[in-house]
């Protein structure tokens, strides 16, 4: 029942006892009225309104947004007029909170195809056609190339190669030149003292690779390194993958390790893979070493 | 750039087009409410409730008084711009696919889907000053062309008429018999369906885009080929820029590789090409799904996109954009 005068302008004294509850329309005059403090020199606007929510409580919304100059604009008449139009259809129920439309979080360019004015350069059908008579023949075991770079040098040496993986047994250790060329050094130079190699550089990034280490266990035994290359690269670039086999069956002990190159992606692995199912057995994806910090 | 992000619809967007002052944007969506936003901050004015199946197509009076839309539910209907207070009409057996204002605003020419055994139409309509003057009655009806009519827009001085379709072949009819005028080579022209087609400003040439993944500009005239755009997608949407030598193509995906595809958040983008040169300029990402819709602003100085996520995304351009070499 409405006790309330509408018509005294002053608040009539109110005996909550004569309120009804479920009237929460009559009561807007309770509530402070809406504030609007401008644009501030940083052009933060804030908006200060108060409502009843559902449980007939009061509420205080503070709306910030921030008002942008976008620039100058030159508009006819017509479009002016328009601007104060009233709202219509759905727009009509529309409040300051919903998100209808938002500036974008994050910047995004045009993006050129490449630098613009240089000509792709037109690549040599033949691969060693860069190299001149007499120099040694550099074949990278990582990517294949040949008279390009060695293999500490290869570009791609972080990333798992889609055929190679971990094998269980020492990799040959061949000298880099598998091809024959022109000019042989006299004497043998280890790779390691070689001119350009990479030595500390190459240790600390592997360890670097040891911390990302992520173990999966409760893999169904038919399980190889391909399929877990293939499930977990979609999380960034693999290093290496390893399933731990039975020489004696052949079958997958059920468990295996994935080395990322970048620790977040290692991270989001975990947490998106963790309890995921595959072929017919749950996965349980973990930091394969305490938690390294 | 900071694209403003307007999620009104619910549904696929099907269509964009701003008003000639370039500061209202009208959308339409497969969720049965077309609706408008002012253009230069995204908020949006109102929508237009009514229609009981997707609208495909919209176009808006000079004047911005009337806007005409196109459905799903075999109606065509026209709309007072500012109240959002349904005008007009026009029934039809089939579904309404794409609308346009002549100029002058007093002929709309309407294309209707094949349906029911009923041949895809190409229909124009007399619009009366008064709303209360409307009668149904078809000055013109076209039938026979092969497949869907996917767009059927007015030519130079409303002379003529240009359809493009499923059957991949862009037709110039007259306006006043019927006739037809033109067709589009087969070898040189489109080789799968045409999905869009946007006249430029002045209508002397348009561009046309297919499922064969290329885009085309044409001459409106003499109906030869001027240029083409290749794009790695199937396009769904093309649009002119009506002040630099661009034209920028938006495009889908081939239905084989919906499934194989990661959603990876904002991949799919809007490619812009140098009109006469025909090289790419660049892309501008950030769509979740297909594209479904492209419009410039009359003014050049901003566009807008529609997503098969639902949502538009409404871009000025740098100071960047303007001084672009190539």
């Amino acid at each position: 029942m409405a006790a309330i005068d509408s018509m005294r302008p002053q608040a009539a004294k109110l005996r909550w006892g004569e309120l009804d509850e479920d009237d929460g329309g009559d009561l807007d005059f309770l509530l402070p009225p809406r504030v609007v403090e401008g644009p501030d020199e940083n052009g933060i606007k804030k908006t200060i309104e108060y409502r009843f929510d559902d449980d007939g409580n009061k509420v205080k919304v503070t709306t910030t947004t921030r008002v942008r100059k976008l620039g100058k604009a030159r508009v006819s008449k017509k479009a002016r007029e328009r601007r104060n139009w009233a709202k219509f259809g759905d727009a009509l129920q529309e409040d300051l909170g919903s998100r209808l439309t938002m500036v974008s979080t994050e910047e995004i360019l045009l993006e050129r195809p490449r630098a613009p004015g240089t000509k792709e350069e037109p690549t040599i059908s033949d691969g060693l056609g860069g190299v001149q008579p007499g120099a040694v023949l550099m074949v990278c075991r990582t990517c294949g190339k040949k008279g390009d770079h060695w293999t500490s040098k290869c570009p791609y040496k972080d990333l798992a190669q889609p055929t190679e993986t971990f094998v269980d047994r020492p990799s040959t250790a061949d000298g880099p030149s598998a091809a024959p060329s022109a000019g042989k050094s006299t004497s043998y130079v280890p790779p390691s003292l070689r001119g350009g190699a990479e030595r500390t550089g190459t240790e600390m990034s592997r360890r670097r690779n040891d911390e990302n280490s992520v173990r999966v266990t409760n893999l169904s035994e038919d399980t190889r390194e391909p399929d877990l290359l293939e499930l977990f690269r979609t999380f960034g670039p693999v290093s290496r993958v390893y399933v731990a086999i039975d020489q004696k069956t052949g079958m997958s002990r059920g468990f295996g390790f994935v080395n990322f190159v970048h620790r977040e992606d290692a991270e989001r692995a975990i947490n998106k893979l963790n309890g995921y199912g595959y072929d017919n057995l749950i996965l349980r994806v973990e930091w394969a070493t305490p938690r390294p910090n | 750039m900071r694209p403003i992000l307007m999620k009104g619809h619910e549904r696929p967007l099907t269509f964009l087009k701003y008003n000639r002052e370039g500061d209202l944007l009208f959308s339409c969506a497969k969720d049965h409410t077309p609706t408008v936003w002012f253009a230069d901050d995204g908020q949006r004015l109102g929508t237009y409730r009514g229609h009981n199946g997707a609208v495909w197509c919209c176009d808006v009076s000079r004047d911005s008084t009337r806007l005409i839309t196109g459905s799903a539910d075999q109606t065509v209907k026209l709309w007072d711009v500012q109240t959002g207070t349904q005008l007009y009409s026009f029934n039809f057996n089939s579904p309404a696919r794409s609308v346009d204002f002549s100029i002058g605003d007093k002929l709309v020419v309407i294309t209707t889907d094949p349906f029911m055994g009923n041949p895809s139409t190409i229909q124009v309509k007399l619009i009366a000053p008064h709303p209360s003057d409307q009668t149904s009655d078809s000055v013109l009806t076209i039938k026979g062309p092969q497949g869907r009519i996917n767009r059927a827009v007015w030519g130079p001085l409303n002379k003529t008429i240009v359809s493009a379709g499923e059957d991949s072949v862009i037709r110039i009819w007259d306006s006043e018999t019927g006739e037809l005028l033109k067709e589009s080579d087969k070898e040189s022209g489109h080789q799968k369906t045409i999905s869009s087609l946007c006249m430029s400003a002045d209508k002397s040439h348009f561009l046309t885009g297919s499922a064969d993944k290329s885009a085309k500009l044409w001459d409106t005239r003499s109906l030869t080929l001027l240029k083409t755009y290749v794009m790695d997608r199937p396009v769904n949407a093309c649009a002119i820029s009506p002040l630099l030598d661009h034209v920028v193509i938006g495009g889908g995906q081939e239905a084989v590789n919906v499934t194989m595809t990661d959603r990876r958040a904002g991949k799919f983008e809007a490619k812009f090409y140098h009109k006469i040169l025909q090289d790419e300029i660049g892309g501008v990402k950030g769509h979740f799904g297909p594209i479904n819709a492209l419009a410039f602003n009359p003014d050049g100085r901003s566009f807008s996109s529609g997503g098969e996520d639902g949502y538009v995304r409404l871009h000025h351009f740098d100071p960047e954009y303007f001084s672009i070499r190539m």
